[in-house]
């Protein structure tokens, strides 16, 4: 460091705010023209405040991040306005200085912590380089990285130091790289989607952690989501980011909930919250796309899909209007918000409801074990679960608990050990797809999550969409083209999208391309993997409207799969619980989400965060998801169970799944008035 | 089905952002692809009209002016029996390109084919196949050839078969691999669910993915055919003369290089070293465009 840095450092009080951004603007140079990525965005935040920035894939969130620490893309600059961390001007910086910065001053922590480790150094000199780096010896930096991977909860620091990253599961992985961006003790830390590749009780491990050691290592945070939850959950203030622009900005509470911006409020709508459901209204929606990059809008970006936009709005952009204190809102209409007009309609018709119990499928002792390495996993143990007629069965369950291996033998694109029964209309389906009639085909098909791998990107939208129609509707000529322009209309994609390919699409019309395919052959029963864990959250409303759309229309039967419990809320009839292969829970969506429940479904309710308002944090799982190939003994559950019997019972008896009450099954052992009186006083109604 | 409640028609725009340059266009913009084609194209043009163009009659022997240096009258100067080396240059394009391109056609359908089966279908088929295809890439390729073409006699269509099957395994190793990306994609299971077979989903869905990968190393092996073909024509088992050919013209006149009369050997060796260049840039060129 030199002196004048020192000097610097050393003027750092509490009044300075550790990072100041003032009318950043940032543009990206491609193929020759220069595309602005963020244009005036200023905010500040304060000495260990948490500040989040929550916007939409494509708003600019990573680019402010990039931007702050100079490590942008080589086309990308900073066209215009300040950046100020700890005072020191990163943008002025040479090239020693910004090294010392990124050593000392600033962290970042980003989504894939995989990616963060090198795979070819073991976890221990990983960490204590970054003491190394700041002077001190070998063995004082490798005590020091011990001392800091216990900081961090690794149980067993002394064993992880010699691991490496492959040999550690992804959310121990995160809680290294945590450690890494804290060993250096900085002023800044950048949480670049940090928990958005974990499962939902590992994400609310890691983000407790981080907001106790905020409060330890008195450190400023910006933390980067899409997930208005865990910005809520995580942040003092927060910036709402859409196409490179910060529209509105203040205290988290607030904002989520009295958005002064419509972008804001729509956004809000469009999440399924405080227990919604699908038949009682319509998600509402945001329509429209964000402008395309390098966009020349005069105006507001939001005005082309704004529901109150007026003719100034297109004309000048508006400037940030104050709107409390430290609340600001770049929009003239800020006093409107709270009644904007609704962009779908609320009225839903879901027809006649469901007629009465008439099991479409049954799946009875269904189990799958795979052969890795001479080891056998045993992915499904003896499953049973019945699909009826237009009905949702929700599964949910942490990766790993055999979700998607249900459904893929389901659908017959795995088989089934032997002795496992899958029924269609009560007759037993053969166990590979490739041996089932076109009539049974026809009746099970699925939506996978990535449309960009469902989709041969090689094909036509035309294409796509007209396979099942020749294949299972067996159609052909005038009546394959009608058939095509209803199936169309009926997912909302225009004609013109027909003779477009996959990537000439985004990402929310070709999981509609998907979804039209799935309908193609009249199929009964759907299998939903997923369908909106790759969308924005304004694309995913409109999906979840369409899919509830056409069930009630078609009465087809939803398998629906999601680890986000509010959309398998909004959308489930009945809903089951994984874990490790075995069904722990089961029963009406609402007797589920409702106490008493399984302590496994009690704790994947408690680790997700909400928006509205903090709950009462009740029960953290502990620890990994034991290895299938090697389960517990009695209840598998036992090992991170937090209600497990001391009576010794849990570990050495397998506990059946049985009715505790009408059309709700648990495997537990506690009986179910216990439950009851051990859950009841966390009970909080939402 | 019929038409759900409307919504609001701009939710279906496209994402007008994304409009791509077509690949070819791409590839007019790199200067490597412009240089490596328009050298590959002028030896295409004399393959095909290399008689016509050509200033003198490649076969006749000026029995006057032989071992001329290069000149205004022979630009390439003239061989042991008064031949015009730059006609027979031109000319010698012909056999070279001709039995090149068809020996990799060859090698790239069959192997393209045999890599797809081993890539999708797996199990035994593909456990065999590629012991096979380990077995040929340890052997030499010019040796294989010379092998086959010696014992089968030097006719242009055997070296097609000789080569293009040497290739076969080569190239389906290279197809499997992309097949088993492939294979992780969900549109695949998509395809299954509909009833597709095989070959259906071997041709139809997986075939169009990987046919980047079959581009290039269609232009990477016509670059080793070239090279196999040269040395087959310099150890006398290919063209046979008096055919105007590069390989067996160099293999003609080297014997007098330490006499002087570099001409006769250098500019067809010139012009089998451009023919290859000029395929490395275009495939260079094409990876490019298929990587970004």
């Amino acid at each position: 460091m030199t002196a004048t840095e020192i000097a610097a450092a050393g003027s750092v009080d509490d009044l300075t705010p550790t990072l100041q951004v003032e009318h950043l603007e940032v543009t990206h140079r491609v193929r020759g023209d220069d595309r602005r990525a963020l244009r005036d965005v200023s905010f500040q935040i304060g000495r260990r405040e948490s500040y989040g920035l929550v916007g939409e894939s494509g708003s600019g969130k990573s680019t402010v991040a990039l931007a702050l620490t100079r490590y942008l893309p080589r086309n990308g600059r900073v066209t215009d306005g300040r950046i100020s961390i700890n005072g020191q001007d990163p943008l002025a910086m040479d090239a020693h200085a910004l090294r010392e910065l990124r050593a000392r001053t600033v962290s970042m922590v980003y989504q894939e912590p995989g990616k963060a480790l090198n795979p070819s150094i073991r976890i221990g000199r990983q960490v204590a380089e970054v003491y190394e780096v700041a002077g001190l010896d070998g063995s004082v930096a490798q005590d020091k990285a011990e001392a800091m991977l216990r900081t961090v909860q690794i149980s067993d620091p002394g064993r992880v130091m010699g691991l490496y990253p492959h040999q550690i599961s992804g959310g121990m992985a995160q809680r290294v790289v945590i450690a890494m961006a804290l060993a250096a003790e900085p002023s800044l830390l950048i949480l670049d989607e940090p928990t958005t590749a974990l499962d939902a009780t590992v994400e609310a491990e890691v983000l407790d952690l981080v907001a106790a050691l905020r409060a330890d290592f008195a450190t400023s945070v910006l933390f980067i989501s899409h997930n208005l939850a865990v910005i809520a959950k995580m942040c003092d203030r927060v910036g709402v980011l859409y196409a490179g622009e910060l529209l509105e900005e203040g205290p988290a509470q607030q904002v989520f909930e009295e958005p002064r911006h419509p972008y804001t409020v729509g956004l809000l709508r469009c999440i399924p919250r405080r227990g919604q459901r699908k038949d009682a209204g319509r998600l509402d929606t945001i329509p429209g796309f964000l402008p395309s990059p390098g966009h020349t809008l005069p105006g507001c970006v939001f005005a082309p899909r704004c529901p109150i936009a007026e003719e100034r709005c297109r004309e000048a952009p508006p400037p940030a209007f104050p709107v409390g204190p430290a609340r600001s809102s770049r929009c003239y209409l800020h006093d409107e918000t709270s009644n904007l007009p609704r962009n779908t309609p609320v009225e839903v018709d879901l027809g006649s409801s469901r007629d009465a119990t008439e099991p479409v499928v049954s799946l009875r002792d269904v189990s799958k074990t795979f052969t890795h390495g001479g080891e056998s996993v045993r992915a499904l143990v003896g499953v049973n679960l019945s699909l009826e007629r237009g009905e949702t069965l929700g599964l949910v369950g942490e990766s790993g608990s055999g979700k998607t291996t249900l459904a893929r033998a389901l659908l017959g694109l795995i088989a089934p050990d032997d002795g496992s029964v899958v029924e269609l209309d009560g007759t037993a389906l053969a166990g590979e797809a490739r041996r089932r009639p076109r009539e049974q085909l026809k009746a099970l098909q699925i939506v996978f999550q990535n449309p960009d791998s469902a989709l041969n990107r090689r094909h036509t939208v035309r294409r796509l969409i007209s396979r099942p129609l020749q294949k299972l509707a067996g159609l052909s000529g005038a009546r394959l083209r009608e058939r095509l322009s209803d199936l169309v209309r009926s997912v909302r994609l225009e004609e013109r999208h027909l003779s477009l390919r996959p990537s000439q699409l985004s990402g929310g019309l070709k999981q509609r391309v998907a979804i039209a395919r799935a309908f193609g052959g009249g199929p009964r029963i759907v299998v939903c993997d997923e369908p909106t864990s790759a969308l924005d959250v304004s694309v995913q409303a409109a999906i979840l409207n369409l899919l509830a759309d056409l069930q009630s229309k078609e009465q087809v039967t939803y398998l629906f799969i999601s680890h986000d419990l509010g959309v398998v809320r909004y959308l489930s009839d009945r809903i089951a619980v994984l874990y490790l292969g075995r069904v722990m829970e089961l029963g009406p969506a609402e007797t589920v989400f409702a106490a008493p429940h399984h302590p496994y479904t009690e704790a994947l309710l408690s680790a997700v965060p909400s928006i509205d308002g903090q709950r009462a944090d009740r029960i953290r799982l502990h620890g990994e998801i034991p290895s299938a190939a090697n389960p517990p003994s009695g209840c598998v559950f036992h090992t991170r169970c937090p209600r497990r019997l001391s009576s010794g019972i849990c570990e050495t008896t397998e506990p059946p799944l049985a009715e505790v009450a009408p059309g709700h099954l648990m495997s537990c052992h506690i009986p179910i008035d216990q439950l009851t009186i051990l859950q009841r006083t966390e009970q909080d109604g939402d | 089905m019929t038409d759900v409640a409307a919504e609001p028609t701009t939710q279906v725009a496209v994402a007008s952002a994304r409009g791509e340059m077509p690949p070819w266009r791409l590839l007019l913009r790199r200067p490597t692809f412009i240089v490596g084609a328009a050298i590959l194209l002028f030896w295409v043009v004399c393959a095909i009209f290399g008689h016509l163009i050509a200033p003198q009659d490649p076969f006749a022997q000026q029995l006057l002016a032989t071992n001329k240096a290069p000149s205004g009258a022979h630009w390439f100067g003239t061989d042991q029996i008064g031949r015009d080396v730059f006609s027979r240059v031109l000319v010698g394009a012909r056999s070279i390109l001709v039995i090149a391109f068809f020996a990799t056609v060859l090698g790239t359908v069959a192997g393209t084919a045999l890599g797809l089966a081993m890539g999708y279908l797996g199990g035994t088929f593909d456990i065999v196949g590629g012991r096979i295809v380990e077995a040929v890439l340890a052997l030499p390729l010019i040796v294989v050839a010379f092998v086959f073409v010696a014992a089968l006699g030097p006719s242009p269509p055997t070296i097609i078969v000789v080569i293009g099957l040497v290739f076969t395994p080569l190239i389906a190793r290279t197809v499997r691999s992309a097949v088993l990306v492939e294979r992780q994609q969900d549109y695949l299971a998509s395809a299954r669910l509909l009833g597709e077979n095989r070959s259906y989903i071997m041709f139809v869905e997986v075939l169009p993915n990987v046919l980047p990968v079959v581009l290039v190393e269609f232009t990477v092996r016509l670059g080793y055919a070239i090279f196999t073909i040269a040395g087959l024509s310099f150890l006398g088992f290919g063209v046979q003369p008096p055919t105007p050919d590069w390989g067996a013209d160099i293999s003609a006149n080297y014997g007098v290089l330490p006499a002087g009369y570099w001409w006769m050997t250098l500019f067809p060796a010139l012009a089998i070293a451009s023919l290859v260049i000029a395929i490395n840039l275009v495939t260079d060129s094409i990876e490019q465009v298929i990587a970004s």
